[in-house]
């Protein structure tokens, strides 16, 4: 009897503590309220199933529990049922997937109106580009990246000299326009991820991946990486400020263009990569076993 | 309905027997043994040891998350190798050699009436590779820079990079060597299953006839055969790229400001390569599982299969359809999205038929008549971990809803629940089951109970609450969870709970190693039936069974794997080589 107790406490438990807990999402801060309203619905569905299911285990114990003198029912198969249960649960399933695949046709059609910025990983910090006045990143190559040109902006191309480098800082964006986020990594796999924003996705070396939201209020939101990418990976945190479009273009204004950072008086101070500073104060040179067994 | 007789049924012998190597010495009898058997035991034995490795390694961890900064020996290097072993052992050392070299040796000669695996050399020698495989992983740990640090996926570029623990050193070049011999062993004994399956069985023992364990780890091995392939392909590259140079996963990389060699490589085509062999994977330890708990819920209830046609095809359907939904792993990996679309549904259509196994377990029991044994108590177990792992991996299918959740807590927490708490519990009841075969003695019943209640109830919370984790969004793979402004105290606090539990029933298991021990010499003498069960290992003239399974004649089979309760007959169970004239068999034609 212990086991019918214990199973319907399972259910009851945890229902409560779904509903009681305080650990739940964080407020919302980008358009993607469709994905937090998806995924009620697969909370509903699944958790009635869940309850439906075990709360009927625990009534066939209780009630088919062993006694002397019992003796089980015999029926190999019942084709009605079967194939009842089977229609209900496709019925169940498409339920969860066409608001789903609804959403991510959403989520993969990028607005006409989308502004382009690109962020660029690498072990362990974050850096950011946005297009100048001529509204259009110039091309990148890793290839092309030195320690005075970082990001590996093509020093050839002409629609790259206006662009703004944010460097290893903030970046800022307007509140309420759409942006479609073109994402680059220079070593390994990373992936850029706002928990309020519910968006992410990996940045691949030697591609661009890209995802788009629409920021809908202002405040200061963490970037975390979410693919491992070696040991500074629960390190690698960065800032996104949702700011009003006056804050913004004012932000913009004190930011430097390729053409600005590549002059040559620039590129004194610019001679180590930031990379390397973050890379030290983790210790990787210093301590690892690793750089030990090779000197 | 047909009802079947001997007559009809049972068709003559083809081939005469062959004679069966015999062990002239103590070496070739324990040591070098071509028994199945034995083999099975072997593996078991080999596979529990890793796994003890893997455990201490999930407490190290999860002392580093439950009390972070407490333990300074615990650095980012050292959480990553142990969370990178941690998943690579269970997954492929422990459970996948669990379920096909042990159960699957042991089970698959006696169930199907066979005195041996039709290759008992081959059958041998992937014992001994499966050996070499976990010995080059456990040298790892003393090799110069340690185990690699990759994570279980080994994603490159990382994996061979410095920025990663062993990724320029030993570590991974040991890891992707383990995994090739592993393969190479697998594949050996994965044949010997197969052809055994269909080449082995005894006469009357038709297809349909078969248990259910049998048709999980057949199933699930010809799966392997298939899926294996891809990650082995994908070591020999990743290893290429790593010792050679070459640029198969490579691209034009710059390390810390300096430009690498490799150029024009793809990291996503190993994610493909991985993932073709991944995902099945799930089901290759999923589908013995599946198989084995029927037989638990059927032989514990008293009552046949419910829908047995149904279950088998079942099996075959996730089996099929699970070499198509790899790309679930990969929404957010920068793929095309408009695979979303069709992995998305191809993912959600694999839920029907695990829905309709959840349903027939659970209309077994109705109007059943069930003994709360352990074995039994483990299977109950079981299907309220599977279902609810199950139920929120439609959420991580469902391509627009893993955004947000991929890659955080919430994934940690279903795998774990699906593919880690659920198989094991599978395990567990299976070794209570089926321990009396092996050794003639029952393993203590309060110990057991006791090891039942600890690790269940404490594996529902530790994994239960863990998905809210991942709701709130913080990401897995994390050695440190620190100034993260969504990380909230109560949520610290959470962490060291769980942290607790993992103690706890990490504990519970070494009570299970004891019993597993103790029992051996001082368990209460079994008998050869003691579950009162209708398959034939339980029908072998010595218990444990002796080299050859069943004595002088293979026995005759008349009837399916599940006749309990039969109307009319004496006992409420007939074994499967009882002739079927005094009894209507209605097993489904």
């Amino acid at each position: 009897m212990a086991v019918v107790l214990v199973l319907v406490l399972i259910v009851v438990g945890s229902v409560l503590f779904h509903f009681l807990s305080p650990w739940w999402w964080t407020p919302i801060a980008s358009n993607w309220d469709y994905i937090d309203h998806t995924i009620i619905i697969s909370f509903w569905i699944t958790g009635i199933v869940f309850a439906a299911v075990v709360l009927f285990m625990a009534y066939c114990v209780f009630r088919f529990r062993h006694r002397e003198g019992n003796r089980a029912a015999y029926e190999p198969e019942n084709k009605r049922l079967e194939w009842w249960l089977m229609v209900v649960t496709a019925a169940g399933v498409t339920a969860l997937l066409v608001p789903g695949l609804f959403v991510w046709s959403r989520f993969v059609t990028v607005p006409s109106d989308a502004t382009e910025i690109e962020v660029v990983a690498q072990q362990w910090q974050w850096s950011f580009r946005l297009p100048g006045k001529d509204g259009k990143l110039g091309t990148s190559d890793t290839r092309d990246v030195t320690a005075d040109n970082p990001l590996g902006v093509a020093p050839k191309d002409p629609n790259g000299q206006d662009d703004v480098l944010v460097e290893a800082a903030d970046l800022h964006l307007p509140v309420g326009k759409p942006v479609k986020v073109l994402l680059r990594s220079i070593d390994v796999l990373h992936d850029f991820y706002i928990p309020e924003f519910r968006a992410k996705m990996d940045m691949i070396p030697g591609s661009v991946t890209y995802f788009w939201f629409t920021p809908i209020r202002t405040g200061t939101f963490q970037v975390l990486c979410a693919e491992l990418c070696g040991q500074g990976h629960p390190l690698m945190h960065g800032v996104v400020m949702v700011d009003t479009e006056q804050d913004y273009l004012a932000w913009l204004g004190q930011q430097q263009t390729f053409a600005q950072l590549s002059a040559p008086q620039q590129s004194g101070s610019a001679n180590s990569l930031p990379g390397e500073a973050i890379a030290s104060n983790l210790g990787v040179a210093a301590n690892s076993k690793l750089s030990r067994s090779a000197q | 309905m047909v009802d079947v007789t001997p007559a009809d049924a049972v068709p003559p012998a083809e081939v005469g027997e062959m004679e069966l190597y015999h062990p002239h010495s103590w070496w070739t009898k324990y040591v070098f043994s071509q028994d199945a058997k034995v083999i099975a035991v072997q593996y078991s034995a080999t596979a529990t040891a890793i796994g003890l490795v893997a455990l201490v390694l999930s407490w190290l961890m999860r002392l580093q998350l439950g009390f972070p900064g407490t333990f300074d020996f615990i650095t980012p290097e050292a959480y990553y190798q142990f969370i990178t072993m941690h998943g690579m052992i269970m997954v492929i050392y422990l459970l996948t050699a669990l379920f096909l070299g042990g159960f699957g040796n042991y089970l698959i000669p006696l169930m199907v009436g066979a005195r041996d695996m039709v290759f008992p050399y081959v059958n041998m020698l992937s014992y001994w590779i499966y050996l070499l495989a976990v010995l080059v992983l456990v040298s790892s740990f003393f090799a110069p820079g340690g185990p690699t640090g990759a994570g279980w996926t080994l994603y490159p570029p990382q994996a061979i990079m410095t920025g990663t623990p062993g990724g320029q050193d030993w570590g991974i070049i040991l890891m992707l060597s383990s995994l090739i011999l592993f393969i190479i062993g697998f594949t050996m004994g994965g044949l010997n299953y197969v052809v055994t399956v269909l080449q082995g069985r005894t006469r009357g023992m038709t297809l349909m006839r078969l248990p259910l364990t049998v048709w999980g780890i057949f199933t699930a091995t010809v799966m392997a055969l298939l899926a294996f392939p891809a990650l082995f392909v994908a070591c020999v590259m990743m290893l290429l790229d790593r010792v050679l140079g070459t640029s198969f996963f490579m691209p034009a990389i710059v390390e810390m400001g300096e430009q690498l060699q490799h150029n024009g490589g793809s990291p996503i085509l190993f994610q493909h390569l991985f993932w073709f062999f991944g995902h099945p994977e799930v089901y290759i330890v999923a589908l013995p599982a599946f198989g084995i708990v029927s037989d638990l819920i059927s032989t514990h209830a008293r009552k046949n299969i419910f829908g047995y046609r149904m279950m088998v095809w079942a099996i075959i359907a996730i089996g099929a359809l699970s070499f198509v939904v790899w790309a679930h792993h990969m929404y957010v990996s920068g793929m095309h999205p408009y695979f979303g679309f069709f992995f998305a549904t191809t993912t959600l259509i694999i839920a029907i038929p695990t829905a309709i196994k959840v349903y027939n377990w659970v209309l077994t029991l109705w109007r059943g008549d069930i003994h709360l044994t352990v074995p039994m108590l483990f299977a109950l177990a079981f299907i309220v971990t599977f279902v609810n792992g199950g139920l929120t991996g439609l959420f991580l299918g469902n391509v627009v809803v893993d955004v947000p959740l991929s890659d955080t807590m919430f994934v940690v927490a279903h795998f774990h629940m699906v593919m880690g708490v659920a198989p094991i519990l599978v395990i567990f009841g299976a070794i209570y089951h089926w321990y009396p075969k092996v050794t003639g003695r029952m393993l203590n019943e309060a110990l057991g109970k006791f090891h039942f209640w600890v690790t269940f109830l404490g594996a529902y919370l530790i994994f239960f609450p863990m998905h809210y984790l991942g709701l709130m969004g913080i990401p897995r793979r994390y050695a440190e969870l620190t100034d993260m402004t969504i990380m909230t105290e109560s949520a610290r606090h959470l962490n060291s709970f769980i942290s607790i539990m993992a103690f706890v029933v990490g504990f519970a298991q070494l009570v299970f190693l004891f019993n597993l021990i103790w029992s051996i010499r001082h368990g209460r003498e079994a008998g050869g039936n003691p579950w009162r069960a209708t398959t034939l290992e339980w029908q072998t003239p010595q218990t444990p069974p002796a080299h050859g399974n069943f004595g002088k004649e293979l026995p005759i089979v008349y009837r399916w794997a599940y006749d309990y309760s039969v109307p009319g007959a004496k006992e409420d169970f007939i074994p499967q080589n009882v002739p079927g004239d005094f009894a209507p068999s209605r097993e489904p034609a």
